[in-house]
């Protein structure tokens, strides 16, 4: 039992959580470069597909989901699913009221 | 003696189970964080010129530096666990006081912020607010709102991160456990026996007869490198995810509110 989970959980060295962080760091600068350029339409696109991938940086390596069992990853899958039905579903009514 | 393991190992915290609790009670806090992006963007569509006016009032270095804060805090937070998973508690709790210390640094930020705002007049229902158009008045209502909400969120967790540091530092710290009733009758007539991880006995006790009430072990946990047991650190890890939750939703208000302008 105790073997199990330490296999499961066998902590990364610090390295990855620097280069996590550095990736985040870097992200945030072009996003915030990216802001200042005018993109049109699109900015609003590119800053959230860039916030998109931030957070799936932070959710699969800082908080572990990557060495976490499918269980977990279903239900991170349920929560995403849930959000893009209710956010898609307001706005076929917003849209085209 | 197999019984006697059985017994003292019910005693143990379910890992997966607390685990999984954590992960429920955040995705809760992201549906709680996903309705109110799902008012933001509606009235955005709606309002996507006074949104932009509205946006541009608010300082971009100010968020970003917030946003490279909070990161950083992440940072610590990830160092704390993965240093007591390491065996190194020294390093555990000057990460976790880092991280404490950068959730400090963010609500002073975002004290000026507000503050500033307000003494311009900005906040919900104020007269001057009141000659805005109307989307930049939803805009300023959700400012506050979301970032507010969020900010309870990072005073939350430092409490929380607060307490696991204190709970890091009592380590070593000692659990009694007990055995009696059914798991004490399954016992009766063996002998306890404690061996070390080649299976040589290390202790042995008496044979338990009809006058045994009651069997106390007193453990104490101390870290010890690839050593220890990933339950007994189980509360610090699901602090640390809360802690990277607020992040992750910090994430997304950001670039929506400072940089779409």
């Amino acid at each position: 039992m105790n073997d199990d989970h330490e296999s499961q959980h066998e902590s990364s060295g610090y390295g990855v959580y620097f280069l996590t962080w550095f990736a985040l760091l870097l992200l945030t600068s072009i996003t915030t470069t990216a802001a200042g350029m005018n993109f049109g339409g699109f900015s609003v696109f590119v800053a959230l597909v860039i916030a998109a991938i931030k957070a799936t940086i932070v959710i699969y390596l800082f908080m572990h989901l990557k060495y976490e069992s499918k269980l977990f990853h279903i239900m991170v899958f349920i929560v995403l699913v849930t959000l893009v039905i209710f956010i898609g579903l307001t706005f076929t009514d917003i849209l085209f009221r | 003696m197999s019984s006697t393991h059985s017994v003292a190992m019910e005693h143990h915290k379910d890992y997966t189970g607390s685990k999984i609790g954590i992960w429920l009670f955040l995705i809760t806090e992201v549906l709680l964080f996903g309705g109110l992006f799902l008012l933001y963007a509606v009235y955005r569509s709606n309002y996507t010129e006074d949104f932009h006016n509205a946006a541009d009032e608010l300082d971009t270095m100010v968020g970003a530096a917030n946003t490279v804060i909070l990161l950083t805090s992440s940072l610590s937070m990830a160092l704390s666990i993965a240093a007591i998973h390491h065996g190194n508690r020294k390093l555990a709790i000057i990460m976790l006081v880092l991280t404490i210390l950068f959730g400090g640094c963010f609500m002073v930020n975002k004290y000026f912020e507000w503050g500033a705002k307000i003494s311009h007049g900005i906040y919900p229902g104020s007269t001057t607010l009141g000659h805005h158009p109307q989307g930049e008045i939803i805009f300023f209502g959700l400012y506050f709102t979301m970032t507010g909400l969020h900010g309870l969120h990072v005073i939350v967790g430092m409490v929380l991160l607060t307490v696991m540091l204190f709970k890091v530092m009592g380590q070593p710290r000692s659990q009694v456990q007990f055995v009696d009733g059914h798991g004490l009758e399954k016992m009766r007539g063996g002998k306890l026996v404690f061996k070390d991880r080649a299976g040589a006995e290390v202790w042995t006790s008496e044979e338990m007869d009809d006058s045994v009430q009651r069997i106390s072990l007193n453990v104490k946990f101390w870290p010890v490198k690839k050593r220890f047991h990933v339950a007994d650190y189980v509360q610090l890890e699901n602090s640390g995810l809360y802690w990277h939750i607020v992040d992750v939703i910090w994430i997304f208000l950001f670039p929506l509110f400072y940089l779409i302008t």
